[in-house]
């Protein structure tokens, strides 16, 4: 097995070869534009995800990093979908092909992607973690986008007749529980007697199975779901309910059906990332606080046809204090109960 | 505690049950029908991938719905000539065959998907399969406003439920077909091909496998998502095991599955449970598991199952 391997490895290193002679081409015949006209040589970037790019969370990451690469300042190549069980040997390939940043998420590969890091002190890490930064070079972020989930929570709060609101989850894990208890939070700050139906699906790409949770919501007398997952926007248009959006705004696809949806800006986090890199001034941090509102990192999304202008107001007031600091929103990772 | 009973009654519930149990009964009897005829079909999972994947993307290129279900069927059918090609042809292991298939099918169609989709940030959708509502249906409580709810593929599910039921205890080609899974000897000499009816039971079989597949992207959604198709193959092996290789249990069955996962949902939703939510996403295989247990206890599997069939070898 090892002779294979290290056989295959020799086999790998030829083809590289051949590759880098080709991208030395490449680069030859791109002197000429502008980014190296300025003087400034783009970044490589190499990123890892474990979803497809479409999957709602990595789809902001994926959007962020194309921006910078339309910008000429970065090169960008991406493998999707990667297993967990894969993720190391994804991760040091692109390592030993020579790449400047590694953006990816380690959630259940932390010790596993941390050691890669350690073994290439030379490469940057942005990597999506649920922990803390490590030096020498392993930075963390997270979707640190409760505040505006808050701001829907009130949205929905003051919307719902039936004070039944569903929400359909993916796994309850802290970045998807963290939404959802400040959703509530946000819900029960305007409108106490409102309850919550919770369940979670233990996948992130189910649709079918999330819209049969949807329906048994509905059912149920809710009248707002909250979308977690793909499908349950589906369920809410079928029913003729309404939904509330997360992490990326879909009410273009659901027209009269999404009041609102809470997102996530990966750019202030990326390009905060690259301006480090590419000055030399990297260091391992927290990036998290630079998806707050503060940092435009979140935002809120509202369907003013869809929610009263008295509510609209209220939330934009919450939205001030928020911004000036005068109100923090809680982070809460325990996974939220049903309460209807 | 009474609202956990109440579920059981109402007819939004059963609706439900139907709906997740459709996508199974193609599988089951796909897998079934594989089983009688003596090849384990583990490229199951893999051509329900792959059957949701052709037939949405025929659909989403303008095609006929029923063109996507028929191109789902045809690409079913070809992953099970190709694992016949390997298991009855060349006589190698189904286990190993049948899972390469599995991971050829799944990444082929996600190869596929991102070639013809390489930038979306969600994938296009259809106007899939709606809900019949026949009138004659409503006067029936729980039952009819339950079946009501269900798409033209839900009715095309019990159909085949019947056809093969039918086909296999009832005609000359089911008796063949059940032989050549108990003693291929005894089919050859009687003059029958026993790669001829293997080759033919793959390919039916798989074809209805990729049915379940096409359901999920055609009727129960309408689009395609990698990873959808979330070990709902796999279900279909274990339930095949339940039905002890009978048509009317696969049926029965896959319901019983259906009818767990769409209580469970309904469960977590109960308030001031203590139970955590994994305990209630188990629900659905652990009593599959149960069933199996005791299913299997009596269970009557063809003699000839993964004995490959070589010809004159004693």
């Amino acid at each position: 097995m090892d002779k294979q391997s290290r056989a295959s490895g020799i086999g790998l290193i030829g083809r590289r070869r051949v590759l880098q002679l080709g991208g030395g081409m490449a680069l030859a015949l791109a002197a000429g534009r502008p980014a190296s006209a300025q003087g400034a040589k783009p970044i490589k970037v190499a990123a890892v995800y474990t979803v497809p790019v479409e999957q709602q969370w990595v789809s902001r990451i994926h959007k962020a990093l194309n921006a910078a690469k339309d910008r000429g300042e970065i090169t960008y190549k991406w493998s999707e979908n990667t297993a967990n069980t894969d993720y190391e040997r994804v991760m040091r390939q692109f390592a030993t092909e020579g790449s400047d940043l590694i953006v990816g998420e380690s959630f259940a590969v932390e010790r596993a992607a941390r050691n890669v890091a350690a073994d290439f002190p030379k490469i940057a890490f942005l990597m999506g973690s649920s922990f803390g930064p490590t030096k020498p070079n392993y930075s963390v972020f997270d979707n640190y986008i409760h505040e505006p989930s808050y701001l829907t929570g009130m949205i929905a709060g003051k919307t719902t007749k039936s004070n039944v609101i569903g929400m359909v989850g993916g796994y309850a894990i802290p970045e998807v529980s963290r939404l959802m208890n400040a959703f509530i939070e946000g819900a029960t700050s305007v409108n106490p007697d409102v309850k919550f139906l919770v369940t979670f699906i233990n996948s992130w790409y189910d649709p079918p199975k999330a819209k049969e949770s949807a329906f048994a919501m509905v059912d149920k007398k809710a009248d707002i779901l909250y979308a977690e997952r793909f499908g349950v926007s589906d369920a809410a248009k079928e029913r003729g309910v309404k939904a509330i959006g997360n992490v990326i705004d879909t009410s273009a696809q659901y027209p009269g059906v999404i009041l609102a949806s809470a997102l996530w800006h990966m750019e202030p986090t990326i390009d905060r990332v690259l301006k480090a890199v590419s000055g030399g001034s990297f260091e391992p941090a927290d990036y998290g606080p630079y998806s707050y509102m503060a940092h435009g990192g979140a935002g809120l999304a509202v369907d003013e046809k869809l929610v009263p202008k008295e509510v609209l107001d209220l939330v934009k007031a919450k939205e001030k204090e928020i911004l000036d600091g005068a109100f923090r929103v809680n982070i809460n990772d325990a996974p939220p109960k049903s309460t209807a | 505690m009474m609202e956990a009973l109440e579920i059981i009654g109402q007819a939004s519930f059963w609706a439900a049950a139907i709906r997740i149990a459709a996508p199974l009964i193609f599988g089951v009897l796909g897998a079934l029908i594989c089983e009688r005829a003596g090849v384990l079909n583990l490229g199951i999972e893999g051509i329900f991938v792959a059957g949701a994947m052709t037939g949405w993307l025929t659909v989403s290129m303008g095609g006929d719905l029923w063109l996507g279900v028929a191109v789902a069927a045809l690409v079913g059918a070809a992953l099970g000539l190709l694992h016949g090609v390997f298991t009855v042809i060349l006589g190698l292991s189904q286990h190993v065959t049948g899972l390469s298939i599995t991971l050829l099918a799944t990444s082929t169609a996600y190869f596929g998907y991102r070639v013809a989709f390489p930038s979306v940030t969600t994938p296009p959708v259809i106007e899939p399969f709606a809900p019949l509502n026949p009138a004659w249906l409503s006067a029936i409580p729980i039952l009819g406003p339950a079946l009501g709810q269900q798409t033209a593929l839900v009715w095309l599910a019990f159909l085949c439920v019947a056809v093969t039921a039918f086909v296999l205890s009832r005609t000359p080609l089911g008796l063949a077909l059940r032989a050549v899974g108990d003693n291929p000897a005894a089919v050859e000499a009687q003059g029958l091909s026993v790669t001829g009816l293997r080759m033919g039971a793959l390919a039916a079989g798989s074809a209805l496998m990729a049915l379940g597949g096409a359901f999920l992207t055609l009727s129960a959604f309408n689009s395609f998502f990698f990873g959808m198709i979330n070990g709902r193959g796999w279900v279909c092996i274990a339930l095949t095991v339940f039905a002890s290789w009978q048509p009317g249990k696969a049926l029965l069955g896959a319901l019983l599955f259906g009818a767990f996962d769409a209580y469970q949902v309904r469960l977590q939703t109960l308030a001031g449970s203590v139970v955590p939510t994994q305990i209630f996403l188990m629900l659905p295989y652990l009593l599959s598991i149960l069933a199996l247990v005791l299913a299997a206890r009596r269970a009557d599997y063809p003699r000839a199952l993964m004995k490959p069939y070589i010809k004159g070898e004693r």
